[in-house]
């Protein structure tokens, strides 16, 4: 007789996350249907990685809500190349940099960014609802929004030229996120005060997880916001703005309740 | 000075010793996008040839990043030991490799001899080393921490239980702490990254963890993967912080884009002694570490990913840390490209580490990005427990869902105990059987759903 594999008596608290637990085992190891599960998310993942972006409908979609937009690319002009080079994903593209430099106005408080980063699936899903989510907070504080950019094989750091062009004083920058085998579309946003090439990661904030399962569209809006606010105050963003939003949340009862501007 | 290496009709030349450090390396793609690889096998092979001749005493002596401009560099030159450093004094890199080789270097000749290695010698005699030299020496150095419980002794190994979630819920981080548990995972630490670096947030982190070790008197230490002045205001605030976290890298300008610097380690370190928690020791603080991290913040000053992974294990080793971690598959394909250059980058930095006297732990891992899948992970773990390497990362079925890459499980901690007969930390080992989650063979007892972890759960 063969040994079925050993159940886990803790299923009832599986629950409580997304994390793969209560797995049971054979022997040591996983037992089948978890092993091969697994592998099955991994090649999900992976091929949401290689999944191309539609500039266009997310364009459509920002400009239904009343936002301009303006396209560009990084200078990495494929995916293969985008990830053996980082610092081509970086850098705008020629043409991208001569058709924002003709841009007007410039000096906006605030430039979105929505870059499609390691997952377009992401920023599919989760862009506009966030944009939207964000208007709110934006319109209460009369803080004047420049067109919202769309870039394409984008890295993080792009927003730094692009917030240097526009004369930004600050960049919100929602990027795809590396996927996981559990949450191939989740969306991160980067907040970087005085955006120009030569930032560094430690001069930004970010605000991560934002999908379905994780940091809800008015959660994540209400986070970002309050950086703004706080780094309009402070005349920074880094690890000298501690994110402290949760007390406001907790002290002032509503959402809606921000620092002033 | 420049270096030269005649091969057959070719002459190779190397204007100084970081492009021959650089061109000696096993190729990767991160030396590669920074135009520092050898552009042929051939250049590389002469590289190793001409590395090979130089003199231990001219990489200590000829800083690959200026004293004056880098507090790496003036850490490494100003804690060098000159004394211990005398019995290796006149090897080249090759006889310092043959040297490590032979059966006359014991485990307590290279625990004499770490203060005299800088990162730089570990680095360079790492290029000239097959995969089994550099499990063979790892294996004979021996680097023992203490906190709550006792890491690194010989035929041992420990885990890390990370029990991260998206949103940092508590209940749900709580399910991933007791699966762990219930594997017989956490002895190296159980340490959570968490999804913002808020205040509030890491401080009831912080609290959760402190309210499970001591209810359930585990001997483990508790740390929330914060930045360092994050945890240096909690302490101020009374948070119940073990250890004191921070990513560092090998150069002064990269540790500045992670925000910190020699002398903010320092207070780190000093504001977790003041709490005294430790109960078998001090060792108070979580380092980690990956290839890649510099050039990554355009600070690695034409030096190869490698040799500043190095020196970030001469910054670790000077503030005493209980636990250093390479996380070597997670920064991507750009750096480290598929399952062969992370496996092989695993097993260099586990070496460096080791030899300069830092407890190297792995986390085993690759993103999704990446040219690399479970199997690697296998090969990788299995490597590294051979090689002695302290602690390896517990992650729910190798899927963290709040950094999005794979790791190694709890399924995969048993398998390679079962594998290799290697035990857990005593303390935790004593403490496991006395709440019969394990028997006396290490093995997991078969659990109910009435033990005294899940009751409350």
């Amino acid at each position: 007789m063969t040994e079925p594999p050993a159940r886990d008596p803790w299923t009832h608290l599986t629950g409580l996350t997304a994390a793969r637990i209560a797995l049971g085992r054979a022997g040591p190891a996983l037992p089948t249907r978890e092993v091969l599960a697994l592998a099955l998310a991994h090649a999900q993942a992976r091929d949401a990685v290689h999944a191309p972006f539609d500039a266009d409908a997310l364009a459509r979609d920002l400009e239904a809500l009343g936002h301009a937009t303006l396209q560009v690319a990084s200078a990495a002009p494929d995916r293969a190349t985008y990830l053996r080079r980082p610092d081509l994903g970086r850098r705008l593209s020629d043409a991208s940099r001569q058709a924002m430099e003709r841009t007007q106005p410039r000096g906006a408080d605030l430039v979105l960014v929505v870059a499609d980063g390691l997952s377009s699936a992401a920023v599919h899903a989760h862009a506009v609802p966030l944009v939207a989510a964000l208007a709110p907070y934006v319109d209460r504080a009369g803080w004047r929004l420049g067109p919202v950019v769309i870039a394409a094989q984008a890295r993080v750091a792009l927003g730094d030229e692009i917030g240097e062009i526009l004369g930004a004083a600050m960049v919100a920058l929602l990027v795809g996120e590396r996927p996981g085998l559990s949450s191939p579309d989740s969306l991160g946003v980067y907040l970087t005060h005085g955006p120009a090439p030569g930032r560094t990661d430690a001069e930004r904030n970010c605000i991560s997880n934002i999908r379905r399962e994780g940091l809800s569209y008015e959660e994540a809006a209400f986070k970002l916001a309050w950086h703004v606010a706080e780094a309009r105050r402070l005349g920074l963003t880094g690890v000298a703005l501690k994110d402290e939003s949760d007390l406001v949340r907790l002290t002032a009862g509503s959402p809606a309740q921000l620092p002033p501007a | 000075m420049g270096y030269r290496q005649v091969v057959g009709t070719t002459t190779w030349t190397f204007p100084d010793l970081k492009d021959l450090m650089a061109k000696a390396s096993p190729l990767r793609s991160g030396d590669a996008l920074a135009g520092l690889a050898a552009s042929c096998a051939q250049e590389n092979g002469a590289a190793k040839l001409a590395l090979a001749d130089v003199p231990l005493k001219v990489l200590l002596d000829q800083p690959l990043i200026p004293y004056e401009t880098d507090e790496v560099t003036r850490l490494i030159c100003d804690g060098h030991d000159a004394l211990a450093f005398a019995p290796i004094a006149t090897l080249t890199v090759g006889e310092f490799r043959d040297f490590l080789l032979a059966e006359t270097t014991t485990p307590a000749v290279l625990a004499r001899l770490a203060p005299a290695i800088t990162p730089e010698m570990a680095a360079a005699v790492s290029k000239l080393m097959r995969n089994q030299d550099l499990i063979l020496t790892a294996s004979k150095c021996r680097v023992t921490t203490k906190f709550r419980n006792t890491l690194g002794l010989p035929g041992t190994l420990a885990v890390r239980l990370q029990p991260n979630h998206p949103t940092d819920d508590p209940a749900g981080i709580t399910a991933s702490i007791l699966d762990g548990l219930m594997y017989g995972c956490g002895d190296a630490v159980i340490g959570i990254n968490p999804a913002s670096d808020s205040l509030a947030a890491t401080g009831e982190l912080l609290r959760l963890l402190d309210g499970l070790i001591g209810r359930f008197e585990i001997p483990t230490q508790a740390c929330v993967l914060a930045h360092v002045t994050t945890s240096i205001e909690l302490i101020a605030r009374g948070a119940p912080v073990d250890l004191v976290f921070q990513s560092i890298a090998g150069t002064e300008a990269a540790n500045a884009s992670f925000g910190v610097n020699l002398a903010l380690l320092k207070e780190g370190r000093e504001a977790a002694l003041s709490l005294r928690r430790g109960t078998v020791g001090d060792n108070v603080m979580y380092f980690e570490t990956g290839q890649g991290s510099a050039l990554s913040a355009g600070a690695h000053h034409g030096v190869d990913q490698q040799t500043l992974e190095a020196r970030a294990y001469g910054v670790a080793r000077a503030f005493d840390p209980l636990l250093v971690n390479t996380v070597v598959g997670f920064i991507g394909p750009e750096y480290l490209y598929d399952g062969k250059q992370i496996i092989r980058a695993g097993l260099e930095d586990h070496f460096c580490g080791k030899l300069l006297g830092a407890p190297l732990g792995c986390d085993v891992c690759y993103t999704n990005h990446a040219q690399a899948d479970q199997d690697d992970i296998d090969t990788l773990l299995t490597l590294l427990a051979t090689a002695g390497v302290t602690f390896v990362m517990g992650v729910p079925g190798g899927d963290d869902v709040m950094l999005n890459y794979q790791s190694t499980s709890f399924h995969d901690a048993l398998y390679i105990r079962d594998l290799l007969g290697l035990k857990r930390a005593p303390e935790f080992e004593a403490w496991l059987q006395r709440l019969k989650i394990t028997g006396g063979d290490g093995r997991l007892l078969p659990a109910s759903v009435s033990h005294p972890l899940l009751a409350g759960a």
